[in-house]
């Protein structure tokens, strides 16, 4: 059985780390001259090394994505449905201990919280829960899925880690993607952070692409949280996975996130500073290492990065994203997972992006292909049988 | 004489076929077509609300007046193409369908067995099959042999402008073919299309390499002037290559002494 876990084992952080602040501008240099990046080259272009250069960095991955992607930018919004978790994360507001307004969307609040989010033109929804396995477990999410799934195009979760037969359960309800992160590819840090509840099972979480790939989804969302650990050798580790990945399960796409550590109930203070020129610097280097990759920006980000990022490499962006389940129209007063940074309306990012000359893409996917998939299963389930 | 393009019921005086994706607005897409004076433009299933009159892809297309050429893309399977061949069918009253199947989404290459399947199933529901594949010449009359009404080979991976790197194939293709040859993916400049059309391709379709360029205007008129040269040049016949200089003292000159 293919497993990340036998590759990852090979890898030592703190070689990969004293490797990654050695290298010099000539080794720089030598990569950018380059046509084809490497997972070795990548690491050069992630170093301390590289920052001279990250406007040089910054022409070409404008260039090698509008080559791919076009001159688009996707929009998705975020539906939290729930922020009870039953594990402890120090960097979360949903986190068990915090004192926080608890609440799970039922059926009829979706509705409310989908025609709201209907109104300001999204068709691409990302579906967020806490850990709580009794409350918002598989049936939860199936029946969040099917509720909704007349309203949206594309339906994305972030949500804790399923089994393989799981997520072959939802995606036969029409789940397009999921987002998993690692937060911290250092397993001693991963631990500190996360000392209670499921999520603390390192090695779980690790293979979940690969359960996910096994499922068949169509798209798996990489990232790690900036702020645990060094960004540079933890985002050589998601580099590592996602090519991994894409060799074994090469009918799915990937995309990568970049969340930084946001305000948040229970505050932890970042260990690592990630600075906005460090951000920009690994949004180029993932997009000379490829092509392909989707790349998404958050409304954790300020107005100003935003504005400034939407020419560096990104795919699709948010706007007007809410963190707390019912913040669009049922209890804007319940717990948020974090603070936003950019506030600004569905339709200033629009007009944004436009003034930059891309087109807004809200559709990039039929339900209905996806419905064409629940068939294949349910016939070659029947067929096994 | 006329040199127009017959594919089905249609007859096409423009032998440029265009894309719709990747432009910077739909007004910047409707005025690169016009200058490209594409008469069939094909358009991503995934992309517009198929049962909303006013979606903006649609609505900016049927403007011009121009034939719609709905794809695939985004399925992975036979079964999947099926289906949205029907969808289409049903939203946009058009039995064409450019069959795109890439089970692979980083490289957007066509599955040829899936592509194979579909095409056979959907000739037999009426279909007009165009189907994008490799440039494999076998493939190419097993698709004929299942009823296509034309093939469309790449050049190079798709978006990757590169031109005509499978040339070889593509000779053997158009040489061998009874279905039109549609030079699809790869195109990066109107010399590459120009060049398709000198070897005898009976159309190109080109989308990135005017959706991306800072002009799209500009280069969707380039490349109907190159595929128009192009195309000029063929049924002209191009002066033979010559591989080596003729010999001023010939080897043979003794037999007619």
């Amino acid at each position: 059985m293919s497993s990340f876990k036998n590759i990852f084992d090979l890898y030592d952080w703190d070689t990969l780390e004293k490797e990654i602040y050695r290298f010099s501008s000539a080794d720089v240099q030598r990569v950018l001259s380059k046509d084809k990046i490497t997972l070795e080259d990548f690491k050069v272009l992630i170093s301390p090394a590289a920052k001279p250069y990250i406007e040089e960095m910054g022409q070409r991955s404008n260039m090698l994505t509008k080559k791919r992607f076009g001159n688009t930018i996707q929009m998705y919004i975020p539906m939290y449905l729930s922020n009870e978790c039953q594990n402890i994360c120090t960097y979360c507001g949903f986190s068990l201990l915090n004192k926080i307004k608890r609440k799970t969307l039922s059926d009829k609040e979706i509705l409310k919280e989908v025609a709201h989010i209907k109104h300001l033109g999204y068709d691409h929804i990302l579906l967020v829960t806490g850990e709580a396995n009794n409350t918002v477990g598989v049936p939860y999410l199936k029946n969040a899925i099917r509720l909704i799934r007349e309203h949206f195009s594309n339906i994305s979760i972030e949500v804790q880690p399923l089994d393989q037969e799981e997520y072959k359960t939802l995606i036969k309800e029409g789940l397009f993607a999921v987002l998993i992160y690692q937060e911290t590819y250092h397993k001693a840090t991963y631990k500190t952070h996360h000392p209670k509840g499921k999520k603390s099972n390192f090695d779980y979480r690790l293979a979940t692409p690969d359960r996910l790939g096994k499922a068949g989804i169509h798209k798996i969302g990489l990232g790690a949280l900036y702020g645990l650990e060094d960004w540079r050798v933890d985002s050589f580790y998601t580099a590592l996975h996602l090519k991994y990945l894409q060799k074994t399960y090469w009918k799915t796409k990937y995309s990568i996130s970049f969340p930084r550590l946001r305000p948040h109930q229970g505050n932890v203070e970042p260990k690592v500073e990630m600075t906005d020129a460090d951000l920009v610097q690994l949004i180029c280097a993932y997009r000379l290492l490829d092509e392909d990759v989707e790349l998404s920006m958050s409304t954790r980000e300020s107005e100003n990065f935003r504005n400034n990022i939407i020419n560096l490499g990104i795919t699709s962006m948010s706007a007007a994203s809410k963190t707390n389940p019912g913040g669009y129209a049922v209890d804007p007063q319940s717990g948020e997972q974090f603070e936003i940074s950019d506030e600004r309306s569905t339709e200033e990012i629009k007009r944004l992006i436009q003034s930059q000359g891309y087109e807004v893409v809200w559709k990039d996917w039929d339900k209905n292909i996806s419905e064409s998939v629940k068939d294949e299963f349910e016939n070659s389930r029947k067929t096994t049988i | 004489m006329t040199d127009a393009l017959q594919i089905a019921d249609k007859t096409f005086n423009s032998r440029l076929f265009t894309g719709t994706g990747k432009f910077s607005s739909s007004k910047k897409m409707q005025e690169a077509i016009t200058a490209s004076e594409s008469e069939l433009v094909t358009v991503a299933l995934k992309r517009v609300e198929l049962n909303n009159k006013s979606d903006d892809i649609l609505i900016h297309l049927n403007e011009n007046h121009i034939n719609i050429l709905p794809n695939t893309s985004g399925v992975r399977t036979a079964k999947e193409a099926i289906f949205a061949a029907h969808l289409a069918r049903e939203a946009l009253e058009t039995n064409w369908v450019k069959l795109e199947i890439h089970p692979d989404p980083k490289f957007l290459l066509p599955d040829p067995i899936e592509t194979l399947k579909a095409s056979e199933e959907l000739v037999k529901q009426g279909f007009i099959v165009m189907p994008y594949i490799h440039a494999d010449p076998v493939l190419c009359k097993r698709l004929e042999d299942v009823g296509v009404q034309c093939v469309m080979p790449l050049g190079a991976p798709i978006g990757s402008n590169k031109g005509m790197v499978t040339k070889d194939f593509l000779e053997i293709i158009i040489e061998q073919s009874n279905v039109p040859v549609i030079v699809d993916a790869g195109i990066g400049a109107p010399s590459h299309a120009a060049c398709a059309m000198e070897m005898g391709a009976d159309a190109v379709l080109v989308n990135t390499a005017i959706a991306v360029s800072q002009n799209p205007i500009a280069m969707g008129s380039a490349f109907k002037l190159a595929v128009k040269a192009g195309r000029m040049a063929y049924n002209a016949k191009l002066a033979p290559l010559k591989q080596y200089a003729q010999a001023s003292s010939p080897l043979t000159s003794f037999l007619n002494e």
